[in-house]
């Protein structure tokens, strides 16, 4: 039922999402960590920029991005003198891009967590002589894992199901770019309903089944991203 | 001077401000006593690193760990104490030995010293060491949390109302660990409570704070009957001595202890208590407890008669009653009689009296 195409739009769909949540997670966890614990007083305007994704129109941060890494744009020109040519239409273009799309859903999630700890668990840690890098990976970290569960597990699904942005930023390229939602795009355009119901049907069945997991692991609910 | 720990602060929130200068010793119990709001806590987390006074120095027995004038700032992770939260904020996703390890890791120790057994015993909870602190009681919990402070065998041990979150047969539970705390370990502790009864069993030296300011800091006995601080004109006002057992009278359920040194020595009958000679305990009497006459009762059912000597002598606020500090060999008592009486007897400092005492009460 499965064309070579489809597979390979579902393998390409996976190492996106796959590398992008890792992405996330590293930069994410920092800038989560940051944003709850400093007292600075532009924070309101980082937690603007950091939601931003959830309410822009996906066209037009894929536009926007797509400004900032071509040849004239300014990443564009940064990646052109190291040598890396041009982001917009490539595989790393396309992560680059599902790392912005999605940073809110791995921030907020996390930011939450952080917040739910509070001052507490970090001050009986210092009474014990943990400095405060130490803290975080052995009192923060495990005290926030269904943070980070629910972190990669929305991080990753909606990375999975972007479509704007890929198509803005990425195109349509086979083997490269072409992921699964453009793909189920490609067959309604070419009237293949069969193909298309046969993808957009292990997409469904994918991103229920993911947020079963999510929902019966946590017991209760999990941390809404738009809290 | 290396042997004691010298504590000044100075910092203002606006509607809060602390403003202290104390030298207090590094042996025993020093209480941080006052309401809610007068800076004990803010004090202990000053003392702990935990908040950072912008004017401050402290020493704990010649290490400086803050010094605002040279700019010295100790973390609180490089300063050898421990400290035991009001609640016991044990970490959620260790066990009790997890819990117990953390701090021992971070200088490089481990759970196989004798010092870690002691005090694990010393606080009943090596049948615990398995279990996650969500399945502990809140007694548990507060015990796990003080041998958490003290594995670390730090150099000062720092406690933030540890019994306040406990209801009080918990807060029974605790106090005799923390009496044997006193009497088995080396450590001095600062804890800050606002609970006369606490003050009273575990104290040694006690600063009476209010308003971000020190009123008087001494040793328990002489602080409490201070008669110009609030404390003595209380209705619950009582004097805490330090006695030893040196009879018992089975006959008459009675135990007989000794008050003060050889020179000065007083005996005193307590209802029996089971414990060996020369067993040392703590006693509180209330003011109220105590009468004065000028000559020796002939005829009289109370047994507690002591020699004893006016120190000083005031009216309380209400004007009723007169509140007498006397000198009991070498311990102050205080009594709380009508002033009628103070007048009618023409009490005045520096005479010789008798007090007569119609209860005690043991606090450990």
């Amino acid at each position: 039922m499965l064309s070579a195409d489809d597979i390979n739009a579902i393998w390409l769909t996976l190492k996106v999402a796959s590398l992008a949540t890792f992405i996330l997670l590293l930069i994410g966890t920092p800038i989560a960590w940051w944003l709850v614990r400093s007292q600075f007083r532009g924070k309101s305007i980082c937690n603007a920029l950091v939601a931003l994704p959830i309410v822009l129109p996906p066209s037009v941060l894929g536009f926007y991005l797509l400004i900032l890494m071509g040849p004239s744009g300014l990443v564009g020109r940064l990646t052109t003198d190291l040598g890396l040519g041009v982001l917009p239409f490539t595989f790393a273009g396309l992560v680059v891009a599902s790392v912005f799309y999605s940073l809110p859903f791995v921030v907020q999630p996390l930011q939450t967590a952080f917040t739910a700890i509070g001052d507490a668990p970090l001050e009986a840690a210092a009474t014990l002589r943990a400095n405060p890098l130490d803290t975080f990976f052995t009192v923060v970290i495990p005290l926030s894992r269904s943070g980070f569960l629910t972190a990669s597990i929305l991080g990753f699904t909606h990375t999975v199901g972007e479509f704007g942005v890929v198509l803005m930023v990425g195109g349509n390229i086979p083997e490269r770019t072409r992921v699964v939602s453009v793909q189920i795009y490609n067959h309604v355009e070419a009237m293949e309903y069969s193909q298309a119901h046969g993808l957009a049907g292990i997409l469904l069945v994918f991103s229920f089944l993911v947020l079963l997991l999510l929902y019966s692991t946590l017991k209760t609910n999990p941390v809404s991203p738009l809290k | 001077m290396t042997d004691s720990i010298i504590a000044s602060f100075k910092l203002d929130y606006g509607a809060f401000s602390l403003d202290v200068d104390l030298r207090l010793p590094s042996l025993g119990i020093t209480v941080l006593f006052g309401h809610s709001g007068s800076g004990k806590t803010t004090l202990l987390r000053c003392i702990a690193g935990l908040q950072h006074a912008p004017q401050g120095f402290l020493a704990i027995n010649g290490k400086t760990w803050q010094d605002s004038e040279h700019n010295l700032f100790l973390p609180t992770h490089k300063r050898s104490l421990g400290y035991v939260f009001q609640e016991a904020n044990l970490f959620a996703h260790l066990t009790v030995l997890g819990n117990l390890c953390y701090g021992l890791k971070r200088i490089k120790q481990n759970s196989n010293s004798e010092n870690f057994k002691q005090i694990v015993e010393l606080l009943g909870i090596e049948h615990l060491m398995q279990r996650l602190p969500e399945h502990l009681s809140g007694g548990e919990r507060q015990r796990v949390a003080i041998a958490r402070a003290l594995v670390l065998n730090p150099d000062l041990l720092l406690m933030d109302e540890p019994l306040a979150s406990l209801d009080s047969k918990r807060k029974q539970e605790i106090l005799p660990f923390l009496m044997r705390l006193h009497t088995e370990l080396k450590i001095p502790v600062f804890y800050v409570t606002h609970s006369q009864q606490e003050v009273a069993q575990l104290a040694d030296y006690l600063v009476l704070l209010a308003d971000g300011k020190v009123q008087a800091a001494g040793l328990l006995s002489e602080t409490l009957s201070r008669l110009d601080l609030s404390q003595a004109q209380d209705r619950e006002a009582a004097s805490v001595w330090q006695v030893s057992i040196v009879e018992h009278e089975t006959a008459y359920h009675l135990t007989c202890v000794a008050v003060g040194t050889d020179v000065a020595m007083q005996r005193l009958y307590l209802p029996a208590i089971d414990a060996p000679l020369d067993t040392t305990l703590r006693i509180q009497i209330y003011a109220r407890d105590v009468s004065i006459t000028l000559e020796v009762p002939k005829a009289t059912s109370i047994l507690n008669i002591l020699p004893a000597t006016i120190t000083d002598l005031i009216d309380d606020s209400e004007g009723g009653q007169s509140i007498v500090r006397l000198q009991v060999g070498s311990q102050p008592l205080l009594a709380r009689i009508t002033r009628k009486s103070a007048q009618l007897l023409s009490l005045q400092t520096g005479m010789k009296v008798y007090v007569q005492i119609k209860s005690t009460s043991i606090l450990n």
